[in-house]
């Protein structure tokens, strides 16, 4: 394991308890003991955006999210489980397409080799309706899981077209984490950044600061998100916040352009600055290592 | 007309158009050099996308909505509306620097909310627009 470590162009991240690997390899540390608090990893999808129509940003949106799907089965360790984190589908103002997406969709990602598979909102697929459509296909616009040592918080900060999390759930993610140990390991995930990535472009949640107060009483904490487009890791206190890339199209970083859009499609590099990741989680150490990997091999 | 009469009359008026103020200004506050853009939103596109207005001049934007709830952010100068069909909604401001900023619909309106976007230009109040 040390050696292939070794070939990858490995980023540590100072302070942050997180090391990402910018890399294909799949070979992966950690068994596959179900103990709890051994290492257990687990794949994170984001912005699939299911609907999307744009040759030039994406000639193959027909066909990416089938390549990435592929891509997860091809892993050589079957993850825990897989989770999406929000924009499964483009967003429609008819209800009628919305709903068909949403089935296409989930139609598609049956199609995954594992066992569980764990679904949030983004503001394509809930801000239209208040997530009507999607608690249809897809269950609780928020909710929690338990995984092995480490508990999973999906916090919904979409289904209010003004990208808030909103008082109420407020109030359920403080009465959530009351529950939980001091020490308790946290993963929150969710669809925007909680913080103020780049308020000019709306990479941010309109409350999110009083979510991140809430968190902050608990010493290890990670949120793991989507929206942006491209990878992203920041911290805010000891909280680390790690943005995914897309499956569908990349956006600019932030603030580089004057106008936020998507990057168009480089015929020479197919598929460039798409992707998903591994997050393997170390739950005795609460730290994680992300790994990124491309839809097609060899980008 | 009795002061009674007017403050009623000005209530009445106030309530059928639905007008409201974000800020505290008032017409007696607003000066002779006041500008004053009314910005129509609309899915999605703001009319007119870009505005130009002098610095250290107050500024008042008069935004309303065509169809839908829509939101408008400037970020640089930390403002913000809820933009809804029949309601006038005002920001006032002086804008203390000079450059190019955007603003931009925060309420998430549909497949083309990101590109609804503007610019607000500001001059050097020696600068004429």
């Amino acid at each position: 394991m040390n050696n292939l470590l070794n070939r990858r162009d490995l980023l540590k991240l100072a302070g942050m308890g997180v090391a990402v690997f910018v890399s294909g390899t799949t070979v992966r540390a950690g068994g596959s003991s179900q103990k709890e608090n051994e290492s257990f990893y687990f794949v994170q999808l984001s912005d699939t955006h299911w609907g999307f129509s744009g040759p030039n940003i994406n000639p193959d949106s027909q066909g990416t999210l089938k390549k990435a799907v592929a891509a997860v089965n091809a892993l050589d360790e079957r993850p825990d489980f897989v989770v999406f984190t929000g924009d499964l589908t483009q967003t429609s103002d008819d209800s009628r397409i919305r709903r068909d997406r949403m089935a296409e969709f989930r139609d598609i990602v049956s199609q995954l080799n594992v066992k569980t598979v764990r679904f949030m909102p983004g503001e394509h697929d809930a801000s239209l309706d208040r997530g009507e459509a999607y608690q249809e296909f897809f269950g609780d616009l928020h909710y929690t899981f338990d995984h092995r040592g480490v508990h999973f918080i999906s916090l919904d900060n979409v289904s209010d077209p003004s990208g808030s999390v909103g008082d109420k759930q407020l109030l359920w993610l403080q009465s959530d984490l009351k529950q939980m140990k001091k020490d308790a390991r946290i993963v929150v995930l969710t669809h925007r950044p909680l913080f103020d990535l780049y308020p000019e472009w709306d990479w941010a949640t309109r409350d999110g600061s009083a979510v991140i107060d809430v968190l902050l009483q608990h010493p290890n904490v990670t949120v793991l998100y989507g929206h942006i487009h491209q990878e992203h890791h920041h911290m805010t206190g000891h909280i680390s916040h790690h943005a995914a890339k897309s499956v569908m199209w990349a956006l600019p970083q932030p603030g580089s352009l004057p106008r936020k859009a998507p990057i168009s499609w480089d015929p020479a590099e197919p598929y460039r600055d798409l992707g998903f990741r591994n997050v393997e989680a170390k739950v005795a150490e609460a730290q994680y290592e992300i790994e990124e990997f491309p839809i097609v091999r060899g980008q | 007309m009795n002061m009674k009469r007017l403050i009623t009359y000005t209530m009445m008026v106030g309530a059928l158009t639905g007008i409201s103020m974000v800020g505290r200004s008032t017409a007696r506050e607003m000066r002779t050099d006041e500008q004053v853009v009314r910005i129509t939103a609309s899915t999605f596109q703001f009319q007119p996308s870009t505005i130009t207005v002098k610095k250290g001049v107050p500024v008042t934007l008069e935004l309303v909505s065509e169809d839908r709830h829509h939101g408008f952010k400037l970020a640089d100068f930390h403002l913000r509306a809820e933009v809804k069909p029949g309601v006038v909604e005002r920001i006032r401001f002086v804008p203390d620097k000079a450059g190019k900023f955007t603003f931009i619909c925060d309420v998430f309106c549909g497949d083309g909310h990101e590109d609804m976007t503007g610019t607000l230009l500001v001059l050097e109040d020696s600068i004429r627009p």
